[in-house]
């Protein structure tokens, strides 16, 4: 079970995505409210979704997952959205915000721009994504991105990263091809996360994966605390595996007492063995 | 008391005799000249060269065009960016033994097409591919998975295109692939000589019996021969027609069919026309030498199916399926010797139709069983289709020509349709 190959040169880079945060240009507004400017285009471009296999996107900034865009609770978050696509297209974001900041009902057409605007409210992990019927098809060719908002009081220190379950129906019958972790299968297999024994890991995990109703993270050789939407501070639960359903996520927690390589992957052993499979290469403390 | 009437008429007889009184003999209309069979002005005083000239000058214009657009592109149509068309079929998977898939792999679409990754079971698997990854149109190639299939158990491997295009197949049973080597070469014969020899000898031995009986129960026998052939020939075609599904398109597999079922009878006509000179009728072993040679063909694309089925573990040689098919090809040998009960054949032709009705079923189970084709099939298929309906145009003559009635007769359509019977209730026990 692998796939075969490696991506074309110049292709989308999972490895410089996991860890990439957008804080957008940062100002302070007269009320002394933090501004956070942020540039979405809407873009189609051919990706590689594994070696060799090359699907037809929808793209946010010539990219999918589109840019994580992060900011703080209270922030006022400006996003100027343009759609240089053929079809119109729309940003939803999952917060609290003005219905005609809700990307659901002004579609942006062709050449169109638009700027959503709200403060930036619950503190969570959110998404966004493509609202334009049919939804279906905006969503699995590539419309959407992480949306993080962190809490004031921050979070404790921690080796952050990003991940987006997501899959591919490459031949449009409907069903996904192709399973990963951030668009390319097998990637984080082939090219393990490295991380240190005893270090704080904190993944921000989004299922965005369409026709598949839900999706799954089952960690190796370990328990993770789990935040689910990352709204409370407390941690619900202490476990080894979490189901989402579509466009639900959640904040993990975790630090590795062994060293050595540990899976991780979708305990839907289909979704695992179809490019939903990763490794984190545990080492020895460097300063230890 | 025995009825010693001539089943066929001899040649020599064909014209006149049961012709009314006052009635003109009807003759062929007087053949044209040679060279003058189209009916326009000979070419006169052309020399060759110039007709070769005429004849050759819309190719040659052909080619220059052709060259013009391979190296100019055709002039601004068929230019917008189309998703390429692609089309790969898988052939056949052959497994060579334990965790190893050979899959046959062709092109048969208007493009290049790229296999990027390789599912197998829902699952992106590891595997080889035995040239370049980019297979060209009509190209083959082989792909090899190192896969820990299970004996007995369905698999499905489909290959990912670089445009994200699937193409699949099912291995229905899996189970290790003959090799060619004297146990399966034998195993194969011995399924062919089961299916196809046996049966159609224990057929021919109808022949003392047939000799035996009444002419109106000849006839008889004779339309209950057409209705075996019906039925094989529809057989025959109904399963050209399903594997010319299975063609790869550039292949035209339904043009595979209408040149066997076409091209066959009139072939077979040509030949016997131009053996008779087109003037008598046929005689008994003549016509008997064609339905063994329309049952050979038909047996031919049996075999093929046959030693397919069982190479790919879907049948087995079951015990089932030998009293099937003896039961359901014995009946063949029997059509075979109807038209001859009248005669008097030496015991070698007898042996020779027989080998030409039976002999092509091992053939067939050789050439299915180790390298299945399904354009080979569909071919096979419809040529054994179309040798059948010349056989049967031939018998449908033979009725016309007697004055007495012909298939209308009650018993003669009872016997055409007891023939489809026979075929269809034997038909039940063969399991392939």
């Amino acid at each position: 079970m692998m796939a075969v190959g490696e991506l074309q040169p110049g292709s989308f880079d999972p490895d410089a995505y996991l860890t990439h945060f957008d804080y957008g240009r940062q100002s302070t507004l007269p009320s002394g409210q933090t501004l956070r400017e942020y540039t979405l285009e809407a873009v189609d471009r051919e990706i590689e979704v594994a070696p060799g296999v090359f699907y037809p996107a929808w793209t946010y900034n010539g990219q999918v997952p589109g840019p994580t865009i992060r900011c703080t609770e209270g922030d006022r978050v400006r996003v100027l959205f343009t759609n240089r696509g053929s079809h119109a297209h729309s940003v939803h974001f999952h917060g609290i915000h003005a219905a005609n900041m809700d990307g659901a009902f002004e579609m942006i057409g062709p050449g169109q721009s638009f700027t959503y605007e709200f403060d930036a409210e619950p503190f969570g992990l959110h998404l966004y994504h493509c609202h334009t019927v049919p939804l279906k098809r905006h969503i699995h060719k590539g419309l959407y991105g992480t949306f993080i908002i962190d809490p004031k009081v921050g979070r404790p220190p921690a080796r952050e990263m990003v991940m987006m379950m997501n899959g591919f129906d490459t031949n449009f019958d409907g069903d996904n091809e192709v399973y990963a972790l951030n668009t390319v299968a097998f990637h984080y297999q082939k090219h393990p996360i490295t991380i240190e024994r005893d270090e704080l890991v904190r993944i921000y995990l989004v299922n965005i994966t369409e026709f598949d109703l839900i999706n799954s993270f089952h960690l190796h050789g370990n328990f993770f605390r789990l935040y689910r939407t990352g709204t409370n501070l407390e941690h619900f639960e202490f476990t080894d595996n979490l189901m989402l359903c579509q466009g639900e996520r959640a904040v993990l927690e975790f630090s590795y007492k062994h060293a050595g390589p540990f899976m991780f992957h979708a305990h839907q052993s289909e979704f695992a063995e179809l490019g939903w499979s990763a490794i984190f290469q545990v080492r020895e403390p460097l300063h230890a | 008391m025995r009825e010693r009437t001539l089943q066929l008429d001899p040649p020599s007889q064909v014209d006149s005799p049961d012709l009314p009184a006052g009635t003109e003999p009807v003759h062929e209309p007087p053949r044209a000249p040679r060279g003058d069979l189209v009916g326009d002005p000979p070419l006169r005083g052309s020399p060759l060269s110039g007709l070769w000239l005429k004849g050759l000058a819309p190719l040659v214009l052909v080619a220059i065009l052709v060259a013009i657009v391979l190296r100019m592109g055709p002039a601004g149509i068929f230019q917008t960016a189309f998703p390429p068309i692609e089309e790969l079929t898988i052939e056949r998977v052959v497994i060579p033994g334990p965790g190893e898939l050979r899959v046959s792999v062709v092109n048969g679409g208007p493009e290049p097409v790229t296999v990027a990754q390789v599912i197998v079971d829902d699952a992106i698997w590891t595997h080889d591919v035995l040239g370049p990854r980019t297979i060209e149109r009509l190209q083959r190639r082989v792909i090899r998975i190192p896969y820990p299939w299970v004996e007995g158990e369905p698999h499905n491997i489909t290959l990912v295109s670089s445009t994200g295009l699937t193409f699949g197949h099912d291995i229905a049973v899996a189970t290790q692939s003959p090799t060619v080597g004297p146990r399966y070469l034998w195993t194969f014969a011995l399924l062919g000589i089961y299916v196809g020899v046996i049966p159609v000898f224990l057929g021919l031995l109808w022949l003392p019996f047939l000799r035996g009986i009444a002419r109106r129960w000849l006839d008889f026998f004779l339309s209950l021969t057409m209705g075996l052939l019906l039925f094989l020939g529809v057989d025959a075609l109904v399963e050209s027609t399903e594997t010319a599904a299975l063609v790869p398109s550039a292949f035209q597999g339904g043009a595979l069919v209408l040149m066997g079922v076409l091209g066959t009878p009139l072939l077979l006509a040509a030949i016997g026309r131009w053996r008779t000179s087109g003037t008598t009728a046929p005689t008994p072993l003549y016509v008997a030498s064609l339905i063994a040679l329309g049952i050979g063909l038909h047996n031919f694309g049996e075999g093929l199916v046959i030693g397919t089925a069982y190479s790919t573990g879907e049948i087995a040689l079951g015990t089932f399926l030998v009293i099937g098919f003896l039961l359901h090809n014995t009946t063949e040998g029997l059509g075979i010797v109807a038209p001859l009960a009248a005669t008097a054949p030496r015991l070698r032709h007898l042996v020779l139709l027989g080998a030409v009705a039976g002999v092509p079923t091992i053939a067939g189970t050789w050439i299915g069983g180790f390298s299945y084709s399904p354009v080979l099939t569909t071919l096979f298929f419809a040529i054994g289709a179309g040798a059948i309906a010349q056989v049967l145009w031939e018998l449908w003559k033979l009725f016309a020509r007697r004055p007495e009635g012909g298939l209308t007769r009650p018993l003669n359509a009872a016997g055409l349709i007891a023939g489809m019977a026979i075929m269809y209730v034997t038909g039940l026990y063969i399991a392939a």
